[in-house]
């Protein structure tokens, strides 16, 4: 009886959604807000446009020096060229492995770190200092070492682990660290080992941790790569914008330019799609927009 | 389990503690949380534990767990020492602590999980308590999907699955509207009656202690001490036990509630 009178309070207030009336004033507030999306979309578009456009006049115009800036419609024929003869394919796949190799390693490394240090706090308290300084260095200056320690295609590799692993430790150790000590005391109530401790709580509940960590080292990835490949590759975006620069023909540099926007914003479309799902799948977002 | 109705084992009583005193270091300093503290419950007793915070009454309830070890004295449940947690307890939190990213079903499975119960059994028997709470259509739902009371419902299912004899609640009330617990009390007290289950209740709220439980053992502050112990009885209501909701009605209700008040002290803190 008491039971009913609790369920019947909670189907109140639980979001089953059903079928909504809609008043003639919620759907002019839905209206409105499509509108307001449609004009921020406008406004970015108009703003690449604008970009784009003064980039191509201004130097058409004698306003700039072509020299220095290209202008789009020649990057464009650059990109058809490169495209033709297969070394945009070549040079962005390039690119493209060393961020996956550098990404994945730099995040499993970190894992496996945080780990280790969440296993064992007399570990921690002793490493903690020295990773905070590893963090701390800024990793471009150790890309001659890399190149001399482990040749060109391995020290871009080394460079992109380098550059987000140890951000990758702090992040996702203090993310361990903060896992509800409510919910590891109810899995040690019921017997739980140290190993279920981890797997059963800390691992999932860090999810959403693990997720941003996920954002931060994509961009970590590529600046590791790009770095990496300024100073020992012989293909990729990063080797045709030194190679670029080096013979002053700018529709090569801003061509790799344009293709590492490309690539950077579909890896980020990715990891966000990537985020909605686990987050949704792990309950740390509900099911409303 | 509920065989066990012979003299010599109700004769037994469910949990001894023998002067057991708890100390808690940190570098700043060294606090001593319970000082010579002995009760004994009795098999199917409800006991609430009541005292201001800080008197140790959680930390005693982490004793009988077994979760902690005492610093001096010892803590029997069924006649064996305590060493370390034990399927026979189930323990419920302030919070539900239910896992966001477990299904409503599988989190009350964390514990059969957990103790290596065999799964079908455990499912059927998950199943059943929860549609017993009114949780029959949330077997699929994550938790994020629930209201506050429905929550605590599928943690006392989740409590309840592994089918423990000795039920440790951690003031599972606080952290809910009036309203949601008021009636989710007598809910559980429903429940608790109908499985006959030996209950130790930490509370800092008197109502719920005095309408709930058989007992209730007063708490000094800090060292904790047992001050006083009062049985709880309804005679103005007839022979059977009054729901919470109903012995908060009961003149003997007002009563106890100012003796306990009077012995917590509770005007001398603010």
């Amino acid at each position: 009886m008491a039971i009913d009178t609790i369920a019947a309070a909670t189907a109140q207030t639980s979001p089953s959604p059903g079928p909504v009336m809609q008043s003639a004033a919620y759907a002019k507030y839905l209206r409105g807000l499509r509108h307001r999306t449609r004009i921020v979309q406008t406004w970015q578009i108009g703003l690449v446009a604008l970009l784009l456009g003064v980039w191509e006049i201004a130097p058409r115009a004698g306003w700039i020096n072509p020299m220095l800036t290209s202008y789009p419609s020649a990057v464009a024929k650059t990109l058809l060229v490169m495209l033709q003869d297969g070394s945009l394919v070549l040079h962005t796949w390039t690119t493209l492995i060393e961020i996956m190799i550098g990404f994945c390693g730099g995040m499993a490394l970190g894992l496996v770190g945080a780990v280790a240090l969440w296993s064992s706090p007399f570990l921690y308290r002793v490493l903690d200092p020295f990773i905070v300084v590893l963090n701390g260095i800024p990793k471009i200056a150790l890309v001659p070492i890399f190149y001399i320690w482990l040749g060109d295609t391995a020290s871009i590799y080394a460079m992109a682990i380098a550059v987000s692993v140890f951000v990758t430790i702090i992040m996702l150790h203090t993310g361990f660290d903060a896992v509800d000590a409510d919910k590891i005391k109810l899995v040690r109530l019921f017997g739980a080992s140290h190993r279920q401790v981890l797997w059963k709580i800390v691992l999932p509940a860090s999810v959403p941790t693990m997720v941003s960590t996920l954002k931060v080292n994509v961009g970590l990835a590529l600046v590791g790569v790009i770095v990496g490949e300024f100073q020992a590759a012989k293909a990729g975006l990063g080797y045709l914008i030194t190679y670029g620069s080096q013979i002053f023909k700018m529709n090569l540099v801003m061509a790799a330019i344009v293709i590492l926007a490309v690539i950077s914003s579909v890896l980020f479309i990715a990891i966000q799609a990537l985020e909605t799902i686990v987050l949704r799948r792990s309950g740390s977002l509900r099911s409303s927009d | 389990m509920t065989g066990i109705t012979g003299p010599e084992a109700s004769a037994q009583p469910a949990i001894v503690i023998r002067d057991v005193t708890q100390n808690y270091f940190s570098p700043e300093r060294e606090t001593l949380a319970l000082s010579n503290v002995s009760l004994e419950i009795a098999q199917g007793e409800f006991v609430a534990i009541v005292g201001s915070s800080g008197c140790g009454k959680s930390t005693l309830l982490s004793l009988i767990s077994g979760l902690i070890r005492p610093s001096r004295g010892s803590i029997q449940i069924a006649g064996k020492d305590v060493n370390g947690p034990s399927p026979r307890a189930g323990y419920m939190f302030q919070k539900d602590t239910l896992l966001e990213w477990r299904t409503v079903l599988d989190n009350v499975l964390l514990g059969p999980e957990l103790l290596g119960l065999e799964r079908k059994a455990a499912q059927r028997r998950a199943e059943d308590l929860l549609h017993r709470y009114g949780l029959g259509e949330f077997l699929r739902s994550l938790p994020g999907e629930l209201s506050g009371g429905m929550r605590q419902r599928a943690a006392l299912a989740r409590t309840l699955c592994p089918d423990p004899d000795l039920l440790l609640l951690d003031e599972p009330f606080s952290a809910l509207d009036y309203q949601t617990r008021l009636a989710l009390s007598d809910e559980i007290a429903a429940i608790l009656t109908g499985e006959r289950k030996t209950v130790v209740l930490v509370t800092h709220d008197i109502g719920e202690a005095i309408s709930m439980a058989d007992r209730v053992v007063v708490m000094s502050r800090r060292p904790g001490r047992i001050k006083s112990m009062h049985s709880i009885a309804y005679p103005s209501f007839g022979p059977q036990r009054p729901t919470p909701f109903q012995a908060r009605k009961c003149p003997e209700f007002s009563a106890y509630f100012q003796l306990i008040w009077d012995e917590l002290d509770i005007h001398q803190v603010q």
